[in-house]
C-alpha cells in the first residue's frame, strides 16, 4: 500500500480530529477539555493538545481533540472540524480543515465570503447572539459563548450529552449559580445544532470500554505525585513555565496528605497543625537548586522543579553536587529555548545541558519519561538513583506531557517499596570503624558511603567543591585529583545498569531502525505502524535513561538504516548516542520536529521516507 | 600544603566545658591565611563562643562560599560539620540544610565579595526567611583572594594597594539588614575579641537569622593608609557606646543579673542578652532609632560596633512553616507516604 492509502484508511467512527480556535483568556480551555474528557468517559482513546500563547488574555489559542479507536493519540494534522472563534486566525484556521472537513463558526456576524471554501461544509451558530439574550453578566455572556459551542460539538460528533451534564454538576458542585448557567449553555448550542444540522457528522464517536481503568492526567500532576510517594520532604523552586504546576501540585498534596492535626491538651487552646515537608519559593533558581543541595546533604529527599532557563542558572551548584557527590532531583518541563525562547510551547532542547551540566568534566544521570504514568514512576526511581549514587538526577519532561491531559494506565504503588538511601554510615556503623574518610570506600558502584550532619565526630568532614582527594583532603596533587573524578565517571557508567532501560520493539523483516525519546513515542509508534503498512517495517527503540546501556549501540549497528526522532533542532540525542557509546554518527538520520507544536506521526513518515527515496 | 593539622599539645590542665571539653576540642586545622589577618582573630572568637557555650562539635554545621572568610570553617571546631559551597550561595544551601535538619547549629562564614556583591540576593533572602543561623560577614573591603580588587563595602575615597580610589558607594550590611527586616544585627571589630565573643554567643542563641558584620582588616592587601578597613582606621574611629553581656542559661549566673533597669532581652533558648551601656535614648528594638544612630555616627565618620538591633518575637523559618520540632530528614517512610490504597482512591478524580 502506498503511504497516501495508508494514511486514508480513516473510518467514521471514534477516528476524527477537532481544532478549537479560541481567543486565550475567554474561558474556552474549560469548554475544550470538557469535551476531552466527556469523549475519555465514552471509552474511546482520546488527547486533548493546548497550544497556548505566553499571555494572559488576548492572543490565539488552540485546543486540539483527537479521538482514534486504534489508540494513535499523537497530535493530528488534518482536521476534520474546527470551531473558529477567533477572528485574528480564522483565514489560517478555515484553511486547515482538510478536504470535505467541517467548519463552526459564530454567525452573529456575517463570515467573510474571502474566507469561503467550497470543499468544506460551513455551520453558522449565533453563539454571541444565543448568550446575548440568555445571560445578563457580560462575562457570563463571554465565558457561556464556550459551552454553547461545546455543546453544538457535543450534538455533532454524538457525544453523550447527559454526561456532558454530568460532568458539569461534578465541576460545579459548589456553585449553583454558574452550574445552572453551564448547563444552560450547553444545552443552547446542543439543541441549535441537533435543531439545524444533521446531527451526528460522517464522522461521530461511539462507545468503547478501550480506556479499562486508565485515568485522565497530566505529567505535571504526575511527577508531583511521584515526589509525594518517594518521600520527598524539602523542595526549593521559583516559578516558571511550564514547570510551575509541578510544585503547585505538590504544594497541595503536601498539604493534603502530610499534613497532621496536633491535638492541644489545653481546651482553650486550639488544635495545631503539623507540616511533614518544607516548600520554599526561593528567590532564584540558584537558590532552589543550592536549597535542594543543603537538604540533600543532610539526608532529606528534596527536589526542584523547572524548566530550561533555570537549569541554565543552576549550572554552577549542579556542578558542586556533581563533585561533592550530594544527591539531588532535578524535574525540568523543557519548553521551547533558547533564551527565553516560546516559553508556552515544547521541545527536547535541553538533553546536552542536562547530560552535561555545568563547568569542568561532568555527567549527570538523566531519565525520560514518555508520558505522565512515566513521569510518576520515574520521579521515584529518580529519588532512589540520586541517594544510590550520590549525585543530582534530571528527569526531563516537557510542556506537552506536564501541562496536556493524557490518558495513561492507573498509577499503581506497590506498598512494600523500600527506599533507596544509598550508602549512609550511623553512628553505630561508625563505632566499627578505625576512622572515616569521605570518598575512601567505593562499592561496586563506584559509590563512597557518607555520613549526615549530626552523626558523631568521627563522622564529621569538610564537603568542598575544591580539588579534593579520596579522604575529601584539598589538594593540588594530580594524581590525588585525577584518582577522584576518574572514580566519579567509573560511577557515572556504573548507574547505567540502573536508570531505565530503553523499550526495544522488533518487527519481522525491519531493515530500518528507529530511535526516539520522550513524548515523541506517540507519533513514532503511529508513524511505524503507517510505515509497516506501507511495506516498510521498522524496529523501535525508545531512550529512557542516560547513562546508554550497551543495547542502545548495538541496535544503531544492527539496523542498516537508523533514525533518530526527536524535538530539537540540533539532534542532539543522537549526538549524545555517537558521544557516549562511540557508534558513528554517520550511522544515524536525525529526524527533528522544533517548532513548538507537539510531533505529529506525518512529522516522521514523511522524514523517513524522504531520506529512503534520496 | 594548604590544610595543616594542628598539632593537639596538651598544655598543663585547660579548663574543661560542660561537656568535659577543653577549648583545643573547638579548634580546627591550622590556618593558611596571611599572617595577622582578622579572620583569625575571628576563628578565635567563634572558637571561645562554642566552648563556652559547651555547644557538642558534631551538632554544629558550619558553612561558606568562596573567598579567604570562606577557608576559615576549616580552621574552627574540626568536629563539626562543614560545607565550603559556591561563592555567594552559602545562604541557599544552609537554608536548605536547616530546612532538612533543624537539630544543629548553622554558622555561616562569608565574606563583603561572597556577601555584598555575588551573593547580595540571596543573603537578603536569608534574612527575609528569617532562617535560624548565625551569618558572620569577615569584612575587609577587599577580594583578597584575587589579589586586592575593591569590594561593594569599600567606602567612597577608599584607596586600593594599587589603582584609583573606589568612588561607589559602599553597601553597608547593617543598614541594609535594618531595612529589610533583620531580626539580629550586630558589628564588632576583629580586633576586639571581648566585645566579639559575647556577640557571637548571643547569636548563637537568637531564634532567628543573626547577622555581625565583622570589620576584619586585610593585611596584605588593605590595611594601607587610605583604607578604611584597616586596623589603624577602625582604632581611630571605632565607636563602642552599645554594649552587651550574654548571660548563657544556667541558674548560678543568672542569679548575678543586676536588677537595675538595663535592657534585657531574653532569647529563645532561655539565655539573657544585657545591654551593659547604650547612648541615652538607645532601643535595640527599635529599627527607626537605631538607624538612626547608626547613619548620625556614620556621618561623622565613625562606626558604630556591638548589638545594634534584636527582635525575638519574629518567627523563625521552622516556626512560618509549621514543620515538626525534630528534623524532617529523620521522619520514617512510612510517616510519608499515603500508601497505594490513597493513590487508587485518589484516582477515583482523574476518570
Amino acid at each position: 500500500m502506498a503511504i497516501d492509502e495508508v494514511r486514508d484508511q480513516r473510518t467514521q467512527v471514534n477516528d476524527f480530529a477537532i481544532k478549537l480556535a479560541n481567543v486565550n483568556g475567554t474561558g474556552s480551555a474549560s469548554a475544550n477539555s470538557l469535551l476531552m474528557q466527556a469523549i475519555f468517559r465514552m471509552g474511546i482513546p482520546v488527547s486533548g493538545k493546548n497550544l497556548f500563547p505566553s499571555n494572559i488574555q488576548g492572543l490565539p489559542t488552540w485546543y486540539e481533540i483527537r479521538v482514534n479507536r486504534t489508540g494513535y493519540t499523537a497530535r493530528a494534522l488534518d482536521y476534520d472540524l474546527v470551531v473558529a472563534m477567533n477572528s485574528q486566525t480564522y483565514a489560517q484556521d478555515i484553511a486547515d480543515v482538510r478536504h470535505g472537513g467541517y467548519v463552526i463558526y459564530d454567525s452573529s456576524w456575517p463570515l467573510d465570503p474571502d474566507l469561503s471554501r467550497d470543499d468544506v461544509t460551513f455551520l453558522g451558530i449565533p453563539l454571541a447572539k444565543m448568550c446575548l439574550e440568555n445571560f445578563k453578566a457580560p462575562r457570563e455572556r463571554i465565558l457561556m459563548k464556550n459551552i454553547a459551542y461545546a455543546g453544538a460539538v457535543v450534538a455533532l460528533v454524538g457525544i453523550d450529552v447527559e454526561l456532558v451534564a454530568d460532568l458539569l454538576a461534578e465541576t460545579f458542585a459548589r456553585n449553583e449559580a454558574l452550574r445552572d448557567s453551564n448547563q444552560r449553555a450547553l444545552r443552547l448550542g446542543y439543541d441549535f445544532a441537533m435543531e439545524h444540522f444533521r446531527c451526528p457528522l460522517p464522522f461521530y464517536v461511539e462507545r468503547m470500554e478501550a480506556n479499562g481503568t486508565s485515568i485522565l492526567i497530566n505529567g505535571n500532576l504526575a511527577a508531583a505525585l511521584g515526589c509525594l510517594y518517594a518521600g520527598a520532604t524539602v523542595a526549593g523552586w521559583y516559578p516558571i513555565t511550564p514547570a510551575t504546576a509541578v510544585m503547585d501540585n505538590f504544594i497541595q498534596l503536601c498539604a493534603r496528605y502530610r499534613r497532621e492535626i496536633v491535638a492541644s491538651e489545653d481546651p482553650d487552646v486550639p488544635d495545631t497543625t503539623r507540616n511533614n515537608y518544607l516548600i520554599i519559593q526561593a528567590e532564584d533558581e540558584i537558590a532552589s537548586i543550592g536549597m535542594v543541595l543543603g537538604a540533600g546533604w543532610n539526608g532529606a529527599r528534596a527536589f526542584t522543579s523547572t524548566s530550561g532557563p533555570g537549569i541554565s542558572l543552576m549550572n554552577e551548584l549542579l556542578g558542586l553536587a556533581y563533585y561533592t557527590e550530594i544527591p539531588a532531583v532535578i524535574i525540568d518541563v523543557q519548553r521551547t529555548g533558547p533564551s527565553t525562547g516560546m516559553p508556552t510551547r515544547t521541545q527536547q532542547a535541553d538533553i546536552m545541558m542536562c547530560a552535561y551540566a555545568s563547568h569542568g568534566d561532568t555527567k549527570h544521570i538523566v531519565v525520560f519519561p514518555a508520558n505522565p504514568y512515566e513521569c510518576f514512576e520515574f520521579a521515584v526511581q529518580a529519588f532512589d538513583l540520586a541517594e544510590r549514587f550520590q549525585t543530582p538526577v534530571f528527569m526531563l519532561s516537557d510542556l506537552d506531557i506536564g501541562m496536556n491531559d493524557w490518558v495513561v494506565p492507573e498509577l499503581r504503588w506497590d506498598d512494600a517499596y523500600v527506599w533507596d538511601r544509598g550508602p549512609v554510615l550511623t553512628d553505630e556503623d561508625l563505632s566499627r570503624m578505625s576512622e572515616f574518610f569521605r570518598y575512601n570506600s567505593a562499592n561496586d558502584d563506584f559509590v563512597a558511603a557518607r555520613t549526615l550532619p549530626g552523626s558523631n565526630e568521627k563522622g564529621a568532614y569538610f564537603i568542598r567543591g575544591s580539588g579534593h582527594d579520596k579522604y575529601g583532603h584539598y589538594t593540588e596533587n594530580p594524581p590525588e585529583y585525577q584518582e577522584v573524578v576518574d572514580r566519579l565517571k567509573k560511577k557515572h557508567a556504573a548507574s547505567a545498569a540502573h536508570v531505565p532501560a530503553p523499550v526495544i520493539e522488533r518487527r519481522d523483516g525491519a531493515a530500518i531502525g528507529v530511535i526516539t525519546i520522550g513524548s515523541c513515542d506517540l507519533a513514532v509508534r503511529e508513524a511505524l505502524d503507517q510505515l509497516a503498512d506501507a511495506g516498510l517495517p521498522a524496529d523501535f527503540l525508545r531512550v529512557r535513561g542516560f547513562p546508554f546501556v550497551a543495547e542502545v549501540r548495538a541496535f544503531v549497528e544492527e539496523h542498516e538504516h537508523c533514525f533518530v526522532v526527536e524535538q530539537n533542532r540540533d539532534a542532539q540525542l543522537r549526538s549524545l548516542i555517537s558521544i557516549e557509546t562511540g557508534v558513528g554518527i554517520e550511522k544515524m538520520h536525525p529526524v527533528l520536529a522544533y517548532g513548538g507544536f507537539p510531533l505529529s506521526a506525518q512529522q516522521v513518515v514523511d522524514s523517513v521516507l524522504a531520506k529512503l527515496e534520496n | 600544603m594548604p590544610s595543616i593539622t594542628k598539632p593537639l599539645i596538651p598544655l598543663s590542665p585547660l579548663p574543661k566545658n560542660d561537656l568535659g571539653l577543653t577549648i583545643r576540642d573547638y579548634e580546627g586545622q591550622m590556618s593558611t591565611l596571611c599572617a595577622g589577618c582578622g579572620h583569625d582573630s575571628v576563628t578565635a572568637a567563634i572558637v571561645h563562643a562554642f566552648w563556652e557555650l559547651s555547644t557538642p562539635p558534631h551538632m554544629i554545621a558550619k558553612l561558606s562560599g568562596i573567598g579567604c572568610s570562606s577557608k576559615t570553617p576549616t580552621y574552627f571546631v574540626r568536629g563539626a560539620h562543614g560545607f565550603n559551597s559556591a561563592h555567594g550561595r552559602m545562604v541557599p544551601i544552609a537554608t536548605g540544610a536547616i530546612a532538612a535538619n533543624r537539630e544543629l547549629t548553622y554558622i555561616g562564614i562569608s565574606g563583603d565579595g561572597d556577601s555584598l556583591s555575588i551573593g547580595l540576593g540571596h543573603l537578603m533572602h536569608g534574612i527575609r526567611r528569617n532562617v535560624k543561623m548565625v551569618y558572620i560577614i569577615e569584612n575587609n573591603g577587599v577580594y583578597g583572594l584575587t589579589k586586592g580588587q575593591m569590594s561593594a563595602s569599600a567606602d567612597i575615597g577608599s584607596r586600593p594597594k594599587k589603582g584609583e580610589a573606589n568612588a561607589l558607594a559602599p553597601i553597608d550590611p547593617v543598614t541594609t539588614a535594618l531595612s529589610l527586616g533583620a531580626t539580629f544585627i550586630a558589628r564588632s571589630f576583629s580586633g576586639d575579641k571581648e566585645q566579639l565573643v559575647p556577640i557571637v554567643k548571643a547569636a548563637i542563641a537568637h531564634n532567628g537569622f543573626a547577622l555581625i558584620d565583622v570589620i576584619s582588616p586585610c593585611v596584605t592587601f588593605n590595611d594601607h593608609e587610605g583604607s578604611t578597613k584597616s586596623y589603624k582606621f577602625m582604632r581611630d574611629h571605632e565607636v563602642k557606646e552599645v554594649q552587651t553581656d550574654f548571660v548563657p542559661i544556667r541558674a548560678e549566673i543568672r542569679a548575678k543579673i543586676p536588677a537595675d533597669d538595663a535592657i534585657k532581652v531574653t532569647m529563645h533558648d532561655g539565655s539573657v542578652v544585657q545591654f551593659r551601656s547604650v547612648p541615652e535614648g538607645y532601643d535595640p528594638h527599635d529599627r527607626m532609632k537605631v538607624e538612626e544612630y547608626i547613619r548620625d555616627r556614620q556621618s561623622r565618620g565613625e562606626i558604630v560596633t556591638g548589638l545594634l538591633y534584636v527582635d525575638e518575637s519574629a518567627k523563625e523559618l521552622h516556626e512560618l512553616n509549621a514543620t515538626p520540632t525534630s528534623a524532617l530528614a529523620k521522619i520514617p517512610y512510612a510517616s510519608l507516604c499515603p500508601g497505594a490504597a490513597t493513590l487508587a482512591s485518589m484516582q477515583e478524580d482523574f476518570r
